[in-house]
């Protein structure tokens, strides 16, 4: 019999994959030298810690993004999410059930960690259960969680009243361990446990295999409704993970909290080379992404080329241009 | 045309020492052949002998990395499939390529519309794309949306949106893969027809005695090399596969020793139904057994069988070694120990971008697991394992599934299967698109699953497999099961009556 079996070499083997799995990384360093070109200051530590502490936000609730889109499903909520899941929870300490400071804090985490993970389940079930494209199913709740939040706030602020907790939960995010910022240290925390359960664990390969084909998955006996329905719960805990550093920084929210964070945060999925068709997540890269977004943002702001009322638009053309790359690399493949 | 006559006709088309490189690979080596007018050239050899690379390099979808294609003796190039369309040279592909969503007739006309002012005129490509199906011998209503069609009806909306650009030559790429005996017959005719108008034809199959029944001449490719060229009267089936596979290949079924002693019943369906494709399937199962699933393409075998596991909806009582049971998902069954390998490998049974260890544990992942986390080299040596059992012929281990030729995917996937170690295995078209060589493997494999105590169902289109594997057959036809052969009665003629309602006389 013959020999030749293995037939069309020309795709894609898995260290060409490799490739694209590093362009975000060299486009990271590259920015990174474009900076420290562009001003001194740039690639200073204080300067680069603001810049990782301030896309904490999008950083975390990227990570979950990258679940959803992994899975194959994509959430549009989460902005809305954020600013109904911090309402809700600062109206629960304002609400002085509990004498106890602390306890009241603690209480207060885990309550807004709940509402995440149920806001998540609840996206999840209309997609999976409901059969509903995850674009219109999260565009619904997208909708829903806005308009709560603007209810609750009757359209003004919802402000942490107790001077006590505010000086208690500061910490949180402008603390300090070991002379770490501790959002840095929450980033790659949750990084690290993402990366863990989706490389690592019988989870994160049925997740991926639900991603790549649904079909696949199914007939190997993997439950797709269930998989996919816990990648949004991870979502909505991810957005919650953001709210506890988020309500301390400011203490208030308004209906405005979070717009467009859906979009940033895909972003930074995507431009991680994560594929918004599902089937391969990048964890590392999405935290490239977040990071590349904050740093572009932070360049314009320090150089006096561009004016920083552009940002959106020059965010929008790295999602381009970053597919752009991807998609010549895999062709060249 | 005897091929005295076409001696004195020049070849429409010649490939003269063609190779073809990807990466290191040599997968095409001096390769030469001609068409001529009027005839009708069959390409055969295994999966990965080169074939499809071939007629790829022939239809302009590959440049050659040397050699030179001539059209009419002049030497030309070919910059892309529209540049050899426009030379006349039309390849209809082995993978259905048309939109589901849109009419037959918009996908005949698809990027041809007929123009009707600005807009386009529906009506004159619905009377197009009808006379186009009839001369194929298809009677298919030009506006019926793609998706309900068959896939042997979706080959022939293929070919006749193929055949609507005008051709001198026409490549089939195994075209009949996938249809049932008539259709294939029907296929044939058209192939015949095309021939007489003086079309030159380059036809690719496996199925070698379809080969003797049309072709003209015969060129069989080995690992990328010629190794013979004869006119087909020369060559009988047996021995354009030893030509194939390099060796004898008389014994293609392997020797089962029938204990003749009854065992027990593993599983026992009575009066299944799947809405839309099957109706009360009633059958049992023993121990050991290879029961066939017969029947003509879109009788409900797949459909009956997905029931039964739990991928499709369906109604009626299973009963599993005695205990009544109902499986909601193929996780249910699985865990029962019933497998199901579907006939869509590519689809539905592996993740072709996942490397070849993710595919082969992903239904058992569970037992990889080592505190929680997955035991890679425990997967490198299930994977190491696994090559060398089913003979899975890959170069490097970390290819992906879908880099895989076909016999060696389906090798993967039965694999996979097995790390379940199921007692029941349902294997959907076992052999299709799998060249001789590797069918033979498979079989045995089979063979060996029901010597092990399994029970297997083997679904299948092809007849001389279930009769030379099968100890049972049952027969469906539009979504009932009609029948039953067994013993000295397990013969096509048998079972074509059974599957198609008529005496085979009045079938054509």
């Amino acid at each position: 019999m013959s020999t030749a079996a293995t037939e069309t070499p020309k795709a894609k083997t898995s260290r060409d994959w490799d490739l694209r799995a590093v362009a975000p990384f060299v486009a990271l360093a590259l920015l990174l030298v474009l900076g420290a070109i562009a001003n001194e200051n740039f690639i200073s530590v204080a300067n680069l810690s603001n810049v990782i502490t301030r896309s904490a936000f999008i950083a975390i609730i990227a990570l979950g993004a990258t679940y959803v889109i992994s899975s194959g499903g994509l959430d549009l909520s989460v902005g809305a999410m954020v600013a109904f899941v911090a309402s809700l929870m600062i109206m629960f300490m304002n609400s002085a059930l509990i004498a106890d400071p602390m306890l009241m804090l603690v209480t207060a985490m885990l309550v807004a960690v709940a509402i995440g993970a149920a806001c998540g389940l609840f996206n999840g079930l209309i997609t999976t259960v409901g059969q509903i494209e995850p674009f219109i199913a999260t565009l619904g709740t997208m909708g829903i969680y806005r308009g709560l939040t603007t209810w609750l706030s009757q359209g003004g602020a919802i402000t942490l009243r107790d001077r006590e907790l505010q000086s208690l939960y500061r910490p949180v995010y402008f603390g300090e361990l070991l002379g770490v910022p501790v959002p840095i240290i929450v980033i790659f925390v949750t990084a690290a446990i993402a990366a863990f359960v989706l490389y690592r664990t019988r989870y994160g390969r049925h997740l991926i295999a639900v991603g790549s084909n649904e079909d696949v998955a199914r007939y190997s006996g993997i439950s797709v409704k269930r998989v996919r329905t816990i990648a949004y719960i991870v979502q909505g805990l991810c957005v919650a993970l953001a709210v506890l550093l988020y309500v301390p920084r400011l203490g208030s929210t308004s209906a405005t909290t979070g717009i467009l964070w859906e979009l940033q945060a895909i972003t930074a999925v995507v431009v991680g080379g994560t594929a918004l068709r599902g089937g391969v997540g990048r964890i590392w890269g999405t935290l490239c992404g977040a990071f590349i977004l904050e740093i572009v943002g932070n360049i314009m702001l320090l150089s006096n080329f561009v004016s920083e009322y552009l940002i959106g638009a020059i965010q929008g053309a790295i999602i381009i241009i970053a597919m752009l790359v991807q998609r010549s690399l895999s062709r060249r493949s | 045309m005897t091929s005295e006559a076409a001696e004195n006709v020049p070849a429409i088309l010649a490939a003269r020492a063609l190779s073809k490189s990807f990466g290191p690979v040599e997968v095409l080596h001096d390769v030469g052949l001609t068409v001529r007018p009027g005839e009708v050239h069959a390409i055969i050899g295994e999966n990965g002998a080169g074939k499809s690379t071939l007629m790829k390099i022939l239809a302009g979808n590959h440049e050659p990395t040397r050699g030179e294609i001539l059209i009419d003796g002049e030497p030309v190039h070919l910059s892309g499939p529209v540049d050899a369309e426009k030379r006349g040279i039309v390849l209809v592909h082995q993978e259905i390529l048309l939109a589901p969503d849109l009419t037959v007739a918009q996908n005949i006309y698809l990027g041809r519309e007929l123009p009707k002012g600005i807009s386009v005129d529906d009506k004159a490509m619905n009377e197009g794309a009808a006379k186009a199906l009839h001369d194929l011998g298809a009677e298919i209503d030009p506006k019926t949306v793609v998706r309900s069609l068959s896939i042997a009806q979706r080959q022939l909306v293929q070919i006749a949106r193929v055949l609507l650009v005008p051709h001198r030559i026409v490549i089939f790429d195994e075209p009949t893969a996938s249809l049932t005996p008539f259709e294939t017959e029907a296929l044939l005719k058209v192939i015949t027809d095309i021939r007489a108008k003086g079309v030159g034809v380059l036809y690719i199959s496996h199925r070698l005695p379809e080969v003797k029944e049309i072709a003209d001449r015969v060129t069989v490719l080995r690992d990328g090399h010629v190794v013979a060229a004869h006119d087909v009267s020369e060559l009988e089936p047996a021995d354009m596969a030893r030509l194939m596979v390099g060796r004898d290949v008389t014994k293609l079924y392997p020797d089962r020793h029938a204990t003749g002693q009854v065992r027990e019943t593993v599983l026992e369906v009575k009066d299944f139904t799947v809405p839309g494709y099957a109706r009360n399937g009633s059958f049992e199962l023993r121990k050991g057994e290879i029961l066939g699933f017969a029947g003509l393409v879109g009788a409900g075998r797949t459909e009956l069988m997905e029931g039964v596991v739990g991928l499709r909806r369906g109604h009626g009582s299973v009963r599993h070694n005695g205990t009544a049971v109902t499986f909601a998902d193929a996780q249910a069954s699985l865990k029962a120990g019933i497998a199901y390998l579907s006939e869509d490998r590519k689809g539905k049974g592996l993740l072709l971008l996942k490397d070849l260890a993710t595919n082969l544990t992903l239904a058992s992942i569970g037992k990889f697991l080592r505190g929680g986390q997955i035991d890679r080299k425990k997967e490198d040596a299930a994977l190491d394992e696994a090559i060398g059992e089913f003979d899975i012929r890959t170069g490097r281990k970390d290819l992906l599934a879908g880099q895989l030729s076909g016999g060696n995917q389906q090798k993967l996937l039965i694999a996979k299967m097995m790390l379940l170690d199921p007692s029941i295995v349902i294997i959907d078209e076992p052999t299709r698109g799998i060249d001789i060589g590797t069918k033979e493997q498979i079989y045995k494999f089979i063979a060996r699953l029901a010597e092990e105590g399994r029970s297997i169902i083997v679904v299948s289109s092809e007849m001389p497999e279930l009769i030379g594997i099968c100890d049972r057959i049952l027969v469906m036809r539009s979504g009932e099961i009609v029948g039953e052969v067994t013993g000295e009665h397990m013969n096509e003629n048998e079972i074509v009556v059974l599957a198609t309602g008529v005496k085979t006389g009045e079938a054509a």
